[in-house]
């Protein structure tokens, strides 16, 4: 992802012509604020709004209608209708779901600026990076998948004695979707794409900070044709619409995006009520190891773009950086500079990098952090406080000489706070590295072939970075090890957290080899 | 485990049936870790009785949250990097499930006996059915082992990508008092073909043929800490694994009840994996065309197997109105061929069922039935004066809203209804918060496969009944469970 997917190096012809970078719109008009259900837009059953702001100006957008448990029901009964035995979803050719997921790919590329401009407006992320990242992630993610759809093949079987075996993996159902706020409409195409590859019908709650980019999927799944119910979406509050879902007794799987604290609820309430399956992708504290092997340079810039992308707020963030001894001064000098260098501003501003953080909890949470940084021991190398008396920006922070037992080397921070600590052997680091109930990512800088894979073979990560960073893309399977989540998003492995397998098996009067 | 229709399969014979051993001796009746034998932490112990005459067979150790701890610590030793079992090549792993397999042939004729007096299952049935689905699965998940492949993925961009497989850890893993031996090999074998370590806990009524395997655990040659056995109860034993901060992923077949509380002890703590086998109430779907005394047999076979205790039993018969006098005619006549008594001897078909507790649950379900109007055609009560002995039981005019119709029984009950059109009795087939099994008689190849596609069920037979075998994915759709087996 911090390697913009390629979209400059790879295959540009001799003839230069370098296109003109996007402009965000200016005085963008929200359409769409209201709950998604049957391909309608609905107000709430209570009446009741909430507001939405932008966190750069802390400005409220617009209001949008409120879901709760009512209208989590009625979109339930829709996506459930959407799914019988018979209905146009159920009865349409895999192939004919797969091109349907291809044209919604091809209305997000219609339709990317305004997208890109939404979801800076709603989450303070850098226009550029809205456009170049998030909306190239959703784009392609779509793609992958609609590729997929007619390939969910189960398998024949050589069971023994007298039968004809064979599975199917036949689609879930209606599965709940609870988006997070960090990259509300790559989170929200994570999920989408491979159930609706798979055949399943769709609740979706996104976060309520950002609601604004996956109301407007909504017109575009309308748009495109998808029959109605297949997909609904309920903006509302976790305590409230999500816990509808978690806890509905028709919704027969749940997939959670967010804090490991609510995955936990969640996971919980599934099991309370109907057992329905659960995927969770939650938080990280990844370590990021840099050899004195290892190109100093690459291993700056990546555990940099690693620790501040997205203002820090990443589940895959580098938030716990060590560095092999020898090369440690060097390498806090030279990280130092480079977050110094980092532009922090209006989001709509091409030359900005940094944003400003989501909202004021986050904010808060994030300087009680480089407080107890400053108030533990660790060297406050630069950063450490916010930028301006008003907003919610806060100056990309370096801290060395961090040891383990430090907030900020065991909390997850999701800020712009980089924590830098020293190792000395291979072992002692993949002990420390491993010392946290935390598995989502990790990353090696070395040159080194048997120490780049020892390391990637016994470091608990569902992820492993060899000499790159946040190197995300729709083929490869991402989840945790232990409580950084359960199950798989992307890949081929996705197609499993959406099939129910069923074994079926034929006695025949004969045995057929 | 049923071998169903095996009469006309030349390939696949049966062992001759030998005599169950006299006078077995338990000698495994401690805590088994580390490949030693522990008392219990507490000095407690338990008793386990023998369900066909009520009498104390010997007393065991009684783990607790302490001994499970002791053996999660040495399942964690095991599974660290470096250790012997991380460092062993897969196909090794294969070679010693394989030597288990032997090890268990060898010892067939005791566990099969152990099994038979433990759980009051028929001997017949645990030397021949249980003991042969042991080998086989334990063979097939040893040919695995070395065949546990990643991918690699053209991902884009200039990266070289490519995914591992890797061993979940410790796992814990609560067995049922149904299928003790099956059930525990059903989790060990793939699991320590994957390179896990293991945490069991076999079910408080039914401890012996687990606490055997221990011995032969430790003579394959497995390393210390890879397989553990802490037998005790639910609520103490079993609790402490669900919930324990350092176990990786928790296995449990039991009642859906139980794994509602596992699941949520696992969120709760810290987000283990979790697969779940659990309670079903299986529609068998038969059809005027079918083949009548095939339907039958199946049906009674279905539901009446090891007393009625199968997750799988199909406990919802729905047969066709043209046919469905006749069907239940001939289901009273087969339930009537039952001679009931010790599982030991060769001409007994019924044994016990598990405990005084199940024993009353099927009696008060049995009640109900007769209450709420369904047509007691044979059986109704209990039998003997020792033992939990339930007579065959069959109620016709049996309608969706009893409570035999939405209950699972777990006991040689069976319900027998009435439909008429396909779109009926799908409906009626899938209202139901279960989704084990189905299975559907026809000779007719477009109502097959419709069925096959449109029951919410785990498993869907076509034309037999209770054919599971180590090679197909079992478990449930709904709240019949998470995950697969097999």
């Amino acid at each position: 992802m911090a390697a913009l997917n390629g979209a400059v190096e790879n295959g540009t012809p001799d003839r230069k012509v370098v296109p003109a970078l996007p402009r965000p719109l200016r005085g963008l008009e929200v359409k769409y604020t209201k709950i998604f259900i049957n391909n309608e837009w609905h107000e709430s059953t209570s009446g009741k709004k909430f507001a939405t702001y932008n966190p750069s100006t802390l400005e409220k957008i617009c209001d949008i209608e409120e879901g709760d448990k009512p209208d989590v029901d009625n979109a339930v009964e829709a996506a459930k209708a959407a799914f019988q035995r018979g209905s146009p979803w159920r009865q349409m050719d895999a192939l004919s779901r797969g091109r349907l997921l291809h044209k919604l790919a091809d209305l997000l590329e219609r339709d990317r600026v305004i997208l890109a401009t939404l979801e800076t407006m709603d989450t303070g992320k850098p226009f550029l990076q809205a456009y170049f990242i998030d909306l190239e992630g959703c784009i392609k993610t779509l793609r992958y998948y609609a590729g997929w759809a007619d390939k969910i093949q189960g398998r024949t079987i050589p069971v023994d004695e007298n039968f004809v075996c064979f599975t199917r993996h036949e689609p879930m159902g209606v599965c709940g979707a609870i988006t997070p706020w960090n990259f509300p409409l790559l989170m929200l195409i994570w999920k989408m794409a491979p159930a609706l590859c798979c055949g399943n019908t769709l609740v979706i709650k996104p976060a309520e900070q950002t609601p604004l980019t996956s109301l407007y999927i909504g017109s575009l799944i309308k748009e495109v044709g998808f029959p109605p119910g297949v997909v609904n979406i309920v903006p509302g509050y976790g305590p409230t619409a999500g816990a509808a879902i978690s806890t509905h007794h028709s919704i027969d799987k749940i997939a959670f995006t967010g804090s490991t604290k609510v995955g936990k609820l969640i996971k919980e309430a599934a099991s309370k009520s109907n057992l329905k399956r659960v995927t969770l992708e939650l938080g990280g504290k990844n370590p990021c190891i840099v050899c004195a092997d290892a190109d100093l340079d690459l291993a700056v810039e990546c555990a940099h773009q690693g620790v501040f992308f997205n203002q820090g707020q990443c589940c895959t963030a580098a938030s716990r950086v060590f560095v092999e001894e020898q090369i440690y001064p060097e390498f806090v000098k030279r990280s130092v500079e480079y977050a110094k260098k980092r532009l922090v501003g209006d989001p709509f501003d091409a030359r900005t990098e940094q944003g400003p953080q989501i909202d004021q909890n986050q904010f808060d949470k994030i300087l009680e952090l480089i407080e107890s940084g400053k108030k533990e021991g660790a060297k406050l190398e630069c950063g450490g406080l916010a930028i301006e008396d008003r907003g919610l920006f806060i100056k990309p922070t370096v801290f060395s000489e961090v040891t383990d037992n430090m907030r900020i080397a065991k909390e997850e921070i999701f800020g712009p706070v980089q924590p830098i600590m020293k190792f000395k052997s291979i072992e002692e680091v993949i002990k420390r590295a491993n010392s946290t109930e935390y598995g989502l990512t990790a990353a090696v800088f070395t040159k080194n072939l048997d120490r780049a894979l020892t390391l990637a073979s016994a470091l608990q990560s569902g992820t492993v970075w060899i000499n790159c960073y946040n190197a995300l893309y729709a083929q490869a399977p991402f989840g945790g090890f232990k409580m950084s989540g359960n199950g798989r998003e992307l890949g081929e492995y996705a197609l499993a957290e959406y099939t129910e397998v069923k074994t079926v098996t034929i006695k025949l009067s004969q045995k057929s080899p | 485990m049923k071998k169903q229709g095996s009469d006309s399969n030349p390939a696949s014979v049966l062992p001759a049936l030998p005599e169950p051993l006299k006078d077995l001796k338990i000698k495994y009746t401690k805590i088994f870790i580390n490949n030693e034998w522990h008392d219990s932490v507490s000095g407690k112990k338990f008793e386990v009785f023998n369900p066909a005459n009520e009498e104390k067979i010997c007393d065991i150790e009684e783990g607790d949250k302490a001994d499970v701890d002791k053996a999660v610590k040495a399942a964690r030793k095991a599974f660290e990097l470096g250790s012997p079992w991380r460092t062993m090549d897969a196909s090794e792993r294969g070679r010693l499930l394989n030597k288990l397999a032997d090890l268990v042939e060898r010892d067939r004729l005791i566990l099969a006996t152990m099994e038979a007096i433990d759980g009051g299952k028929l001997f017949s049935t645990a030397y021949l059915m249980d003991l042969g689905a042991c080998i086989k699965t334990l063979r097939y998940c040893a040919g695995w082992a070395d065949k546990i492949h990643g991918r690699t993925v053209p991902m884009d961009g200039d990266y070289f990508t490519f995914t591992r497989h890797e061993p979940i850890g410790v796992c814990g893993q609560i067995i049922p008092w149904n299928f003790p031996l099956v059930m525990f090999i059903w989790k060990i074998a793939p699991a320590l073909c994957c390179g896990n370590t293991v945490v069991v806990k076999p079910a408080e009524q039914t401890p012996l043929s687990a606490l055997y395997m221990g011995s032969l655990i430790k003579e394959a040659g497995f390393p210390p800490g890879v397989v553990n056995i802490v037998p005790g109860f639910g609520p103490t034993a079993g609790a402490a694994i669900s919930h324990h901060m350092d176990i990786d992923k928790v296995a449990f077949t039991g009642s859906t009840e139980v794994g509602k509380l596992i699941k949520e002890a696992a969120g709760k703590s810290n987000l283990k994996r979790v697969t779940l086998e659990l309670g079903g109430k299986s529609p068998n779907i038969i059809f005027a065309d079918a083949d009548l005394d095939t339907a039958v047999e199946f049906a009674h076979i279905g539901l009446f197997y090891h007393q009625g205790q199968c997750c799988i039993a199909g406990s919802r018969i729905f047969v066709e109105e043209p046919i469905y006098d006749e069907f239940v005619r001939r289901s009273i006549e087969r339930a009537k061929k039952y001679t009931l008594g010790n599982p030991l001897s060769p001409d007994v078909q019924q044994g016990p069922q598990i405990d005084k507790e199940q024993f009353k649950k099927i009696l008060e379900l049995i009640e109900s039935g007769k209450k709420e109007g369904a047509k007691l055609e044979c059986g109704g009560g209990p039998w003997g004066d020792k033992g939990y002995f339930i007579q065959p039981t069959v109620f016709s005019n049996v309608t969706d809203d009893m409570r035999i119709a939405k209950e699972e029984i777990f006991g040689p009950v069976q319900q027998i209804m009435k439909f008429k059109t396909v779109d009926e009795v799908i409906k009626r087939a899938n209202n139901t918060t279960y989704g084990l099994a189905a299975a559907v008689f026809t000779k007719d190849i477009d109502k097959a496969l419709t069925f096959a596609a449109a029951l919410q069920a785990g498993t869907v037979w076509v034309n037999c009944y209770s054919a599971v075998s180590a090679q197909c994915p079992f478990g449930g759709f709904k709240m019949s469970g998470n995950g697969r087996e097999l």
